[in-house]
C-alpha cells in the first residue's frame, strides 16, 4: 500500500506546525550581544594596530636615516647621536643571567616539588610560598634586589651594577620557570612513571630517564616566556641603579667586566626617553620600542609553536 | 655489578640492600632538589627582611604628624602623605579595571561560548600578543596616542595624566582578566548548558543565566587578580602620569598624579645620594611595605576563591 | 607533591552483596613445593581505609597462581605489595608481614629498588617506553649496571616473550608503533630482561583482544617452568586455564563505615577450586551466582 500524501487539512497543519518551530530563529537581543562581545575582542586587535602603527611610524625616520648608527651608537644627550647598543648589552646580559639562574634552580624546584616531596605541610607550604611570590610586583622585587644585592653583597655584584640586574631579574621570574616546569612535569602519564619504577628504577633514574624528557618541550616554553618578561621589565632595574643619562665606557658586548659596571637596558633607555621632552627623542624612543618588541615578539612566537608542537605530539 | 643468573638460596636482608653508588647518588640527588626548591622560601624571606629593616627604622623615626595630618608627597622635605599615593594608585586602578573588565569578560565569554574552534584559533593569539607587550611600551603609547588623541580632547587634559596611565594599564591588564575568566567558564560543565538548552533556552539566555553565574567565583577571581596587578604597575604611570618626585594632594586625575609604585620609581631614580632627610629614602621602604601587604592580601583572596571553585566541579 | 599511580580501579567500584566474616584461608599445603612467598597478617589502608584484611598465604616457586574475585576485593593491592609498588602512593600503609625466601620485605634495609629487579611486574594496560624496541628491553638491565652482551640479553628475553621472530628486523623502531599485543608481550620481555625470579601480571589481557589474550596465555605455559608468576585477573576461564593454584578473594561489607574491604576466602588446588571449592562464597561465584 503506498503512503499517502497529507490531505489538505493535513498541509494546513503541517505549515502550522512548521510556523511554529521557524518563529524565533531571528533574535535581536542575542545577536546584539554577540556583537558586543565580538567587539570587545576587536578592541583588543584594534589597540595592538593602532600600537603598532604608531611605533612603526614615529620610528620609520630613524631606521631610514641612520639605522646603523642607532644600533651600534651608546647613549648620548642629543637624539640625533644616540643609540641604542649600550642598552642591547645589558638586555642580552640580564637575559644571560636569567638562563644560567633561573632555569636550573626552577626546573630543580618543580622536580622536587612533583617527584620527591612527600605529600605535607612542607611541600604544601613551598607550594603556596611560590604562588605569592609570583604576584609581588616587579618594583617589590627591585627592593630586594637593591637592599641584598646592590647594598648588602656590594663587595660580590660590584653595587648598582649589571649583576645585580641579572640577578635580581632571574629572582624575578623564578616563580615563572617553577610553576610552568610544574606543569609540564604534572602532565607526564603516571603509566610511564609506573612502567620504568617497575623495573627496578631509582627515583633519578625514572625522573632523569623518563619523566624529563617527555616534560622537556613544556618546560623550555615556559622558560623562553618567563625570558621574555624579564627582557620587558624595568621597574626593578630602576632600583638597581640603571643608568638614564650617559654611560661611560665603550665595553664590547662581550667583555666581561661590564658585569660589576653601572649599566642601562632597553627598557630604561625606553622609558628615558619616552619622557624627555626634547626633540627628536620620541622618534628614538619609538625606535628602541621596535628593538625590544622584535625580540620580545620573536620568543613569545618561538614559545607558542613549541608548545602547538608539543601539544600535537602528545595527541 | 652482577651477572645474569642470580643464586637462589635463602636470602638475607643484606642481599636486598642494593647498588650503594646507585643509592648514594639517590641521596644527593634529593639534596640538591630540595635545596632548590628552598631558594623560593629564601627569597620571601629576603624580601621581607628588606622591607622591615628599613620601614621599621621609618616608622619609628617618623613624624608621624607628617604622615597622617600633612597634604602631599614630598618626600625630600620630609612630608609623607601617603594618601596622596594611595588615591593615586585608585584612580589608575579604578579607570585600568573600567577598561580591562568589561573587554577582558567580553573576549573571554566569546572566545568561550561563541568562537568556532578555527575563530577561535586566529584571534586568541591576539590576547597572547598583548599579554607580551611590555608595560612601557604601554607607557608610551599613553603619552604618544592615548593622551593626545583621547583624554586631551575629551577632558581637557595636559599631556601627563592619571587618566591615560589608567587607560592604558588597562589594556595591559585585558589578557590577564580574559585568560582567568576564559578559564572559569569553560569549566563550567557542558552539562549545565546541555540542561538550559534542552528546556528550549536561547543562546543569550543560557549564558548569560547559567554560564556566567556558574562561573561566577572564578571570574571575581580573575578582577580581583587583575587589580593586584594593576596596583602593582609602575612603568606605565611612571611615565605617562607626569610623576615628578614630589606630588601635591590631588583628586582630579585629568591632572597630573602619583601612585605608589610611581613614588617609589622616582625615589629610586636620580641622584645617587638622597638629599634631605635620611628618612626620605627608607620612605621608599614604607611605600614599599604598604604596597606588598596589600597586593600579597589580594592574591591570597583571589587564590583563595579560585580554590572553592576547583572544589565545586 | 610527589604524584603517584591513583588508589587502582578495582578498589573502587561496587560489588557483591553481605558476607559473613570467615577466618583466613589455608596456606600453601603441598610439602613438596618450595616457597617463594610467605603472606601472614596482612592488611593494607589507604589512609583510615582498611582495602584489605588479615591476607594469609604462601605462593610456591615456578608455579602460577591466580587471584580471581570480583572488583574492589583487594587483588591488585595485594599483588602489588610483592614488589612494593604501594610505596608509590602517599597514602598506603601495609601492615603484617610478606616475606621472600625468608627475608621481610618490608624491612627497613630492604631496598624496593632491589626488590623490583627480582620480582617484575606487567601491568594492566601495555605501558612501553617512548623508546626504540630494543632500548626499551635494555633498560632495566642498563640501570642495574648489568655487563655482558646486551645485545645477546635483549635477543633472550625478546625470544621468550614470543616477540623476536616479529620485530627482529626493526629493533629501532618505537615500542609505540606494535600493536597492543606485541606491546604487552614487548613489556613482559622488559620485565624478563632483568632476570627476575617472579613475574607479577595485573590482569596483563584485559586491554587486548581475544587472540593477542591466547597468545599471552601460551607464552605464561611457556615460561612457567622458569619464573613464579602470580596473575591477577577478572576472568575466571582464564584463572583455569592457565594455573596451577588459585586463590578466591571477596569483600565484606563494613556497617559502620558503610565501606567495602577485601578478604582472602580460601586458596587451593586450581583443579580442586573449580571442581569442589571448600566455601560456600568461592562456589557463588564461580557458578556466577554472583560476581
Amino acid at each position: 500500500m503506498a503512503l499517502t500524501t497529507i490531505g489538505a487539512g493535513g498541509e494546513a497543519a503541517a505549515s502550522a506546525v512548521r510556523a511554529q518551530l521557524t518563529t524565533g530563529r531571528f533574535d535581536p537581543k542575542g545577536t546584539a550581544f554577540k556583537v558586543l562581545l565580538l567587539a570587545s575582542l576587536a578592541v583588543s586587535i584594534g589597540v595592538l594596530a593602532v600600537l603598532f602603527l604608531d611605533v612603526g611610524t614615529s620610528a620609520a625616520p630613524v631606521f631610514q636615516t641612520r639605522a646603523e648608527s642607532f644600533l651600534s651608537g651608546g647613549l648620548r644627550t642629543s637624539a640625533d647621536a644616540a643609540g641604542v647598543f649600550q642598552a642591547l648589552r645589558g638586555t642580552v646580559w640580564i637575559g644571560v643571567f636569567v638562563i644560567v639562574l633561573a632555569f636550573p634552580i626552577g626546573v630543580a624546584s618543580a622536580v622536587y616539588l612533583e617527584e620527591y616531596a612527600p605529600a605535607g605541610r612542607l611541600a604544601r607550604f613551598i607550594d603556596v610560598n611560590i604562588r605569592n611570590l609570583a604576584g609581588v610586583p616587579s618594583i617589590v622585587y627591585g627592593i630586594l634586589g637593591l637592599t641584598i644585592f646592590v647594598q648588602q653583597l656590594s663587595g660580590l655584584t660590584g653595587g648598582r651594577s649589571l649583576m645585580a640586574a641579572g640577578i635580581t631579574l632571574a629572582i624575578l621570574v623564578l616563580p615563572i620557570v617553577i610553576i610552568t616546569a610544574a606543569e609540564a612535569i604534572r602532565a607526564v602519564p603516571s603509566t610511564l612513571r609506573e612502567a620504568a619504577y617497575g623495573v627496578g628504577a631509582t627515583r633519578w633514574e625514572v625522573t632523569r630517564g623518563q619523566v624529563l624528557p617527555y616534560a622537556m618541550p613544556g618546560i623550555i616554553t615556559g622558560t623562553v616566556l618567563a625570558l621574555a618578561r624579564a627582557i620587558g621589565e624595568a621597574a626593578p632595574l630602576l632600583l638597581c641603579g640603571a643608568v638614564t643619562g650617559l654611560l661611560p665606557g665603550k665595553q664590547g658586548l662581550l667583555d666581561l667586566s661590564q658585569l660589576s659596571d653601572r649599566f642601562t637596558a632597553l627598557p630604561i633607555v625606553i622609558a628615558d626617553w619616552s619622557r624627555t621632552p626634547r626633540a627628536g627623542f620620541d622618534e628614538i624612543a619609538a625606535a628602541a620600542i621596535v628593538v625590544m618588541l622584535a625580540i620580545v615578539l620573536a620568543m613569545n612566537t618561538i614559545a607558542i609553536l613549541l608548545r602547538t608542537r608539543f601539544e600535537k605530539r602528545r595527541t | 655489578m652482577t651477572d645474569l643468573s642470580i643464586q637462589r638460596p635463602q636470602l638475607q636482608v643484606a642481599d636486598l640492600r642494593g647498588d650503594p653508588r646507585r643509592m648514594r647518588t639517590e641521596a644527593i640527588v634529593r639534596g640538591v632538589l630540595l635545596a632548590a626548591a628552598l631558594v623560593s622560601v629564601a627569597i620571601s624571606g629576603g624580601i621581607v627582611w628588606s622591607l622591615a629593616r628599613e620601614t621599621y627604622a621609618f616608622v619609628t623615626q617618623v613624624d608621624w604628624s607628617r604622615v597622617l595630618f600633612a597634604e602631599g608627597w614630598y618626600p625630600r622635605q620630609g612630608v609623607y602623605d601617603i594618601r596622596t599615593l594611595i588615591v593615586g594608585s585608585i584612580w589608575v586602578t579604578v579607570i585600568a579595571m573600567l577598561v580591562a573588565g568589561p573587554i577582558g569578560l567580553g573576549s573571554a565569554i566569546y572566545l568561550s561560548e561563541y568562537a568556532s574552534p578555527g575563530v577561535r584559533k586566529t584571534l586568541k593569539p591576539t590576547l597572547e600578543v598583548l599579554a607580551g607587550i611590555p608595560s612601557v611600551v604601554l607607557g608610551f603609547f599613553a603619552i604618544s596616542v592615548i593622551s593626545p588623541d583621547i583624554v586631551e580632547p575629551l577632558f581637557g587634559a595636559g599631556l601627563f595624566n592619571l587618566v591615560a596611565a589608567g587607560i592604558a594599564v588597562g589594556i595591559l591588564s585585558i589578557p590577564l582578566v580574559a585568560s582567568v575568566s576564559e578559564d572559569a567558564l569553560r569549566s563550567v560543565p557542558l552539562a549545565l548548558r546541555e540542561a538550559s538548552y534542552g528546556m528550549g533556552a536561547k543562546k543569550l539566555t543560557t549564558v548569560t543565566r547559567v554560564v556566567i553565574p556558574a562561573a561566577i567565583s572564578g571570574l571575581v577571581a580573575a578582577f580581583i587578580l587583575a587589580v593586584s596587578r594593576a596596583i602593582g604597575e609602575t612603568m606605565v604611570v611612571f611615565i605617562a602620569g607626569g610623576a615628578a618626585g614630589n606630588q601635591a594632594f590631588e583628586v582630579n586625575p585629568t591632572h597630573p598624579g602619583l601612585t605608589m609604585t610611581a613614588a617609589m620609581a622616582t625615589q629610586a631614580q636620580g641622584t645617587d645620594q638622597v638629599v634631605g632627610e635620611a628618612l626620605t629614602f627608607q620612605s621608599l621602604y614604607f611605600v614599599g611595605a604598604v604596597l606588598f601587604v596589600v597586593t600579597l592580601a589580594l592574591n591570597l583572596l583571589a587564590n583563595r576563591v579560585v580554590r572553592r571553585v576547583r572544589e565545586a566541579y | 607533591m610527589a604524584p603517584d599511580t591513583e588508589i587502582p580501579a578495582d578498589l573502587t567500584e561496587e560489588t557483591a552483596p553481605d558476607l559473613s566474616p570467615l577466618a583466613h584461608a589455608e596456606p600453601a599445603d603441598s610439602p613438596d613445593r618450595e616457597v617463594v612467598f610467605e603472606v601472614s597478617d596482612l592488611n593494607v589502608y589507604y589512609g583510615d581505609f582498611r582495602a584489605v584484611r588479615d591476607v594469609e598465604i604462601g605462593i610456591g616457586q615456578k608455579e602460577i597462581t591466580a587471584f580471581i574475585g570480583p572488583s574492589g576485593c583487594g587483588k591488585t593491592t595485594v599483588l602489588r605489595c610483592f614488589n612494593r609498588m604501594n610505596d608509590l602512593i602517599d597514602v598506603a600503609r601495609v601492615e603484617g608481614s610478606i616475606t621472600y625466601h625468608g627475608v621481610d620485605l618490608y624491612d627497613r634495609d630492604v631496598n624496593p629498588v632491589e626488590v623490583r629487579r627480582r620480582i617484575g611486574m606487567v601491568f594492566q594496560k601495555p605501558n612501553p617506553f617512548p623508546k626504540s624496541i630494543y632500548d626499551n628491553v635494555a633498560y632495566g638491565p642498563k640501570i642495574a649496571g648489568v655487563k655482558g652482551n646486551m645485545d645477546e640479553i635483549v635477543e633472550r628475553a625478546l625470544r621468550s616473550a614470543a616477540l623476536w621472530d616479529e620485530v627482529k628486523d626493526r629493533l629501532k623502531a618505537s615500542g609505540m608503533s606494535l600493536s597492543g599485543g606485541q606491546q604487552q608481550r614487548l613489556c613482559i620481555a622488559r620485565a624478563i630482561a632483568n632476570d627476575p625470579e617472579v613475574l607479577l601480571m595485573d590482569e596483563p589481557c584485559s586491554a587486548l583482544d581475544p587472540i593477542a589474550t591466547a597468545r599471552i596465555e601460551d607464552l605464561m605455559q611457556e615460561i612457567k617452568d622458569k619464573y613464579t608468576i602470580i596473575i591477577v585477573t577478572h576472568n575466571m576461564q582464564q584463572a583455569a586455564r592457565v594455573s596451577d593454584r588459585t586463590a578466591f578473594f571477596t569483600t565484606e561489607v563494613n556497617a559502620q563505615s558503610d565501606t567495602r574491604t577485601g578478604l582472602l576466602v580460601e586458596c587451593d588446588s586450581t583443579d580442586k577450586m573449580f571442581s569442589n571449592p571448600g566455601d560456600e562464597r568461592t562456589e557463588n561465584y564461580i557458578t556466577g551466582r554472583f560476581g
